[in-house]
C-alpha cells in the first residue's frame, strides 16, 4: 500500500507550481477577468502546450508524453491553485479523455496529436438549458450525419475547434464530434459567473458530425467520461481550496483587531481548522479517485463521485470562508478572494452539480450493497 | 500510488488471515460480565502469536513489525466477531509512557503482562475541575514526612475509562502549587489496588457506565514510581496525549452502511422506501464521502509512518469528523423512523437500538479524548501555525489562579 505520489510526480508538481507562479500570477488572470473581449490567456496556453502538459496523459503514439493520469492530476492541482484562465479542462479532461475513451483510430490519430501540440481546443456540449442533462429533456438530434439543435452553456464553446456533443440519433442519445469551425455552427459568447472561464451558446444547423463511440451509447459513455473528468477537476478544486486556506491564514496573521492578530481568536482559528479538515478529506478522496482513474479500476464510478462531492464542498467552503476571514477588503474587486469564489462555483457545475453526483453515488452504493 | 498490497504486505495479510481463521473467536463476546474474560483470552492468544503488540520491539515482547502490518492485522481482525479491547489504553498510551520514562527493570516488569492482557491500565488525567485543561490538575502528591522518599497522593480524577477493572494507572499530580501550572506537575504510575484508591462508576447520560471517578486518599507511591523528573510531568503527559489522539480516532457506532440498510426497509413518505427520499440520499452521500475521506486520510498517514515519518497533529481530524457524524447519523436514522423513533428498545428498534446508541453516545465522543474545540485549536495552532490564545495562567503560581466553582 502506498497512498502518495512518487518522488518524480512530486517534482513534476513543484516544477508546475514554479512555472505557474512565473507565468500565471493573478494579475495575468485578471486580464481575462477584466476585459470581456479577452477569452483566455493565449500566451499561457501556448506556454502550457510547450511544457507538454496538454499531452501528459496522451500516449506517445498520438503525440503525447504518455506519462499517465497521476501526472495529469498533479498538474491539475497546480492549475486550480493558480486559477489558470485557459481551456485546459475542456480540452484535456473532456475532449482528449473522450477520444481516448471512445474514439476510433482515425479520430484519435487526427485529433490527439493536435491537442497535445496546443493546436486544437476542445469543448463538451451536453447542456441545453436549466437543470441537469437527461434523456428526457435532450432535444438536439442527428440524422444522416447532420446535427441540429442548440447547446448552452458550452464552456469554451466560443474558442473551441472541436466539441463532443450529446444528441439523439434514432431517438437514442449518442456522442458526436463536431467541427465548430464549420460555417453551419453559430456561436454566441455568454456572460459567465467566472469570466476567467468563457462559455457560449452553440447553434447547429445541419452541421456535419461524426459518431464518437457506439450509436445509442451516449449516456453511458458520457457517464464514463465524466467519471474521468471528475477526478481531474477534483484536483483543480483541491489546489484552489488549499490556496484559499493559505490566503486566509496569511491574512489572519497580519490583520490586527482589538489589539491582536485576528488569527489568535478562536472564531477564526476554528473556521480555518474547519477549512483544513474539509480540504484534507477532499484530498484523500481525490487520491483514491486518482488511483482508480490511473488503474482503470472498477471502483472508479464510486471513487470519482466521492472525489467530486468532497472537493466541490471543500473548495466552496474554503472560498467563501476565505472572504469572510478577510472581512470588508475581501468583498472588493481588487482582492483575489472572489477569483476563487467564482472558480469554485464554475468547477462544481461544469461536469454536473454535486446534487447529481450524490444521486449517482448513492445509486452505485445501493447496487454494490445489494450485490 | 498503489492501493493494493505490496508483495510483502500480501504475504503478511495471508499469514494473518490463516492465523485468524484458525484462532479467532467464532461468535462475539456478549456485553455481559464475561466480556472481560473473553477479551483477556483473545488478547493472550494474540500475544502468544506475536499479534498483540505488532509494532513494539521484540525485546519488549512485540513483533518488531511496522505500522502497515498493524493496519493489516486490525483490518483483518475486524472481520471476525472479536470481543471488546480494554487493553488499548494501556498498550497505546500508558505503557508506552512508562517505557519512555521508566528504568529497564520496570519496563520488563510491565511490558509482558500488558501485552498478554493479564494487567489492564488506565489513564488518570481528567479531573472535575479540568478536562480540556489537563495542566490544571489539582490532585496533589506530597512527600511523606517519614524520610522514605515516598509520595502521598490525594485528590480526585474523573472520566477514567476502565478504572473499574484496571490494575495500574498513570496519574498526573500537583507537586508544586507555588510554580506556574505547567511547571508544578509530576507523573507517577500507581497501583489501583493500593490502600486509599476508590473507584466509583459514572452513570453516563447514555445509560452505561464505561467511565469512572477515582478518589485518592493519601495513597502511598514510591519515588521509584515517578515517571520523569519532579515538576516535569507536563512533558511526560504530552507523550501520552500524542498517543491518545491516534488511539481515539477510530469510528464507533453505526455508519452509512447501516443507515442505507435501514433506509431500504423503512417506509418513507407515501409508503415508498425511505431510501427513495432525495434529502436522505444526499445526507447518505455526505456521510459516505466523509467516512471514505477519513479512511484514506488514515491510509496517507500510514504511508508516512511506513516511511519512518512521525504522525503529526493532523491525525486530530479523525475524531472531529467521526464523532459529530455519529451523533448526526444516529439522529437522522431515528428521525427516519418517525413516531416509532421514540422507542429505544433493542427488541423493537432497528439495529438493536444501535442508532439510539449513536444518538446518546455521540455527545460523549465529541468530548472524550479532546473536545471538538480543543482538537480544532490543535489543528489551528500546530498544523496551521496560528498563535495560541492569550493566556492568563502561564506565569502565575498555580495556587493564585482563579478557580471558579
Amino acid at each position: 500500500m502506498n497512498f502518495d505520489f512518487s518522488d518524480e510526480q512530486k517534482s513534476l508538481k513543484s516544477e508546475a507550481r514554479r512555472f505557474l507562479d512565473a507565468n500565471c500570477p493573478t494579475d495575468r488572470v485578471r486580464r481575462v477577468l477584466d476585459d470581456p473581449a479577452v477569452t483566455h490567456d493565449e500566451a499561457l496556453w501556448k506556454a502550457v502546450a510547450a511544457q507538454g502538459w496538454l499531452g501528459a496523459a496522451i500516449p506517445e503514439q498520438f503525440g503525447g508524453l504518455g506519462l499517465g493520469h497521476l501526472e495529469l492530476c498533479a498538474i491539475a492541482e497546480e492549475l486550480g491553485r493558480a486559477v489558470a484562465p485557459i481551456p485546459f479542462a475542456s480540452t484535456v479532461y473532456m475532449l482528449a479523455e473522450g477520444l481516448m475513451l471512445a474514439g476510433d483510430d482515425t479520430q484519435k490519430s487526427d485529433l490527439l496529436p493536435k491537442i497535445a501540440a496546443g493546436e486544437v481546443i476542445g469543448a463538451l456540449a451536453t447542456s441545453e438549458g436549466p437543470g441537469p442533462v437527461s434523456a428526457a429533456t435532450l432535444q438536439a438530434t442527428v440524422a444522416g450525419g447532420r446535427l441540429n439543435g442548440v447547446k448552452l452553456p458550452v464552456t469554451d464553446g466560443d474558442i473551441a475547434h472541436v466539441a463532443i456533443v450529446l444528441a439523439l440519433e434514432d431517438g437514442k442519445p449518442g456522442l458526436f464530434l463536431a467541427d465548430l469551425g464549420h460555417a453551419s455552427v453559430a456561436r454566441e459568447a455568454l456572460k459567465t459567473l467566472d469570466p476567467t472561464r468563457d462559455a457560449a451558446r452553440l447553434t447547429f444547423k445541419d452541421s456535419p458530425v461524426g459518431r464518437l463511440g457506439a450509436p445509442g451509447a451516449g449516456l453511458d459513455l458520457l457517464a464514463q467520461l465524466l467519471d474521468r473528468a471528475a477526478v481531474l477537476l477534483a484536483f483543480e478544486q483541491c489546489g484552489g481550496a488549499d490556496r484559499c486556506l493559505e490566503m486566509a491564514k496569511a491574512y489572519a496573521l497580519e490583520r490586527y483587531a482589538f489589539g491582536r492578530v485576528i488569527g489568535s481568536y478562536q472564531a477564526i482559528k476554528h473556521k480555518l481548522a474547519d477549512i483544513y479538515v474539509k480540504n484534507e478529506l477532499a484530498r484523500s478522496n481525490a487520491y483514491y479517485g486518482a488511483w482508480a482513474l490511473n488503474t482503470d479500476a472498477p471502483e472508479l464510478p464510486v471513487a470519482a463521485s466521492a472525489a467530486r462531492i468532497s472537493a466541490s464542498e471543500a473548495f466552496w467552503f474554503a472560498s467563501k470562508e476565505n472572504i469572510q476571514t478577510h472581512g470588508g477588503i475581501g468583498f472588493t474587486w481588487e482582492m483575489d478572494c472572489h477569483l476563487y469564489y467564482r472558480r469554485s462555483r464554475q468547477l462544481s457545475l461544469v461536469a454536473g452539480a454535486p446534487r447529481l453526483w450524490k444521486e449517482r453515488l448513492v445509486s452505485h452504493l445501493e447496487r454494490r450493497n445489494a450485490a | 500510488m498503489d492501493f493494493n498490497d505490496a508483495p510483502e504486505e500480501a504475504a503478511y495479510r495471508a499469514q494473518v488471515r490463516e492465523w485468524l481463521a484458525a484462532y479467532a473467536p467464532k461468535r462475539a463476546g456478549s456485553q455481559a460480565d464475561d466480556s472481560l474474560a473473553a477479551s483477556r483470552a483473545w488478547q493472550a492468544k494474540k500475544a502468544a502469536a506475536g499479534y498483540a503488540a505488532i509494532t513494539w520491539p521484540k525485546a519488549w515482547g512485540g513483533q518488531g513489525g511496522n505500522p502497515i502490518q498493524q493496519v493489516i492485522f486490525s483490518a483483518e481482525e475486524a472481520r471476525h466477531p472479536i470481543p471488546p479491547n480494554p487493553f488499548q489504553i494501556g498498550l497505546g498510551m500508558c505503557v508506552p509512557t512508562v517505557m519512555t520514562f521508566a528504568d529497564d527493570a520496570t519496563k520488563l516488569r510491565f511490558a509482558g503482562p500488558a501485552i498478554r492482557g493479564e494487567e489492564i491500565w488506565c489513564q488518570l488525567f481528567s479531573e472535575p475541575a479540568g478536562g480540556s485543561d489537563v495542566a490544571g490538575a489539582r490532585t496533589k502528591a506530597v512527600r511523606a514526612d517519614d524520610g522514605s522518599g515516598d509520595w502521598l497522593v490525594t485528590g480526585q480524577k474523573v472520566w477514567t475509562t476502565g478504572a473499574q477493572f484496571a490494575d495500574f494507572g498513570i496519574v498526573i499530580c500537583r507537586t508544586n502549587p507555588d510554580a506556574p501550572k505547567h511547571k508544578g506537575l509530576t507523573m507517577f504510575w500507581i497501583d489501583m489496588r493500593a490502600p486509599g484508591v476508590e473507584v466509583k462508576p459514572i452513570h453516563q447520560m447514555s445509560g452505561g457506565s464505561g467511565f469512572n471517578e477515582v478518589f485518592f486518599t493519601e495513597v502511598r507511591v514510591a519515588d521509584s514510581q515517578r515517571l520523569g523528573a519532579v515538576d516535569d510531568g507536563w512533558k511526560v503527559s504530552l507523550v501520552t496525549l500524542m498517543n491518545e489522539r491516534l488511539a481515539v480516532g477510530g469510528s464507533v457506532g453505526a455508519g452509512w452502511t447501516q443507515f442505507l440498510e435501514a433506509a431500504k426497509s423503512t417506509p418513507g413518505l407515501d409508503g415508498a422506501p425511505a431510501i427513495e427520499d432525495q434529502a436522505l440520499r444526499e445526507r447518505l452521500a455526505d456521510w459516505y464521502v466523509q467516512a471514505e475521506g477519513l479512511k484514506h486520510t488514515r491510509n496517507r498517514t500510514m504511508t508516512a509512518l511506513s516511511r519512518g515519518q512521525t504522525p503529526g497533529p493532523e491525525s486530530s481530524i479523525g475524531k472531529v469528523v467521526s464523532a459529530i457524524q455519529m451523533q448526526e447519523l444516529g439522529a437522522a436514522a431515528i428521525e427516519m423512523l418517525d413516531q416509532f423513533g421514540i422507542i429505544d428498545d433493542p427488541a423493537l428498534a432497528p439495529l438493536k437500538a444501535g442508532f439510539h446508541f449513536s444518538l446518546m453516545f455521540g455527545p460523549g465522543m465529541r468530548i472524550a479524548g479532546g473536545t471538538d474545540e480543543i482538537l480544532k485549536n490543535i489543528i489551528a495552532e500546530r498544523v496551521l501555525g496560528l498563535p495560541g490564545d492569550i493566556r492568563l495562567d502561564k506565569e502565575t503560581a498555580f495556587k493564585d489562579l482563579p478557580t471558579g466553582r
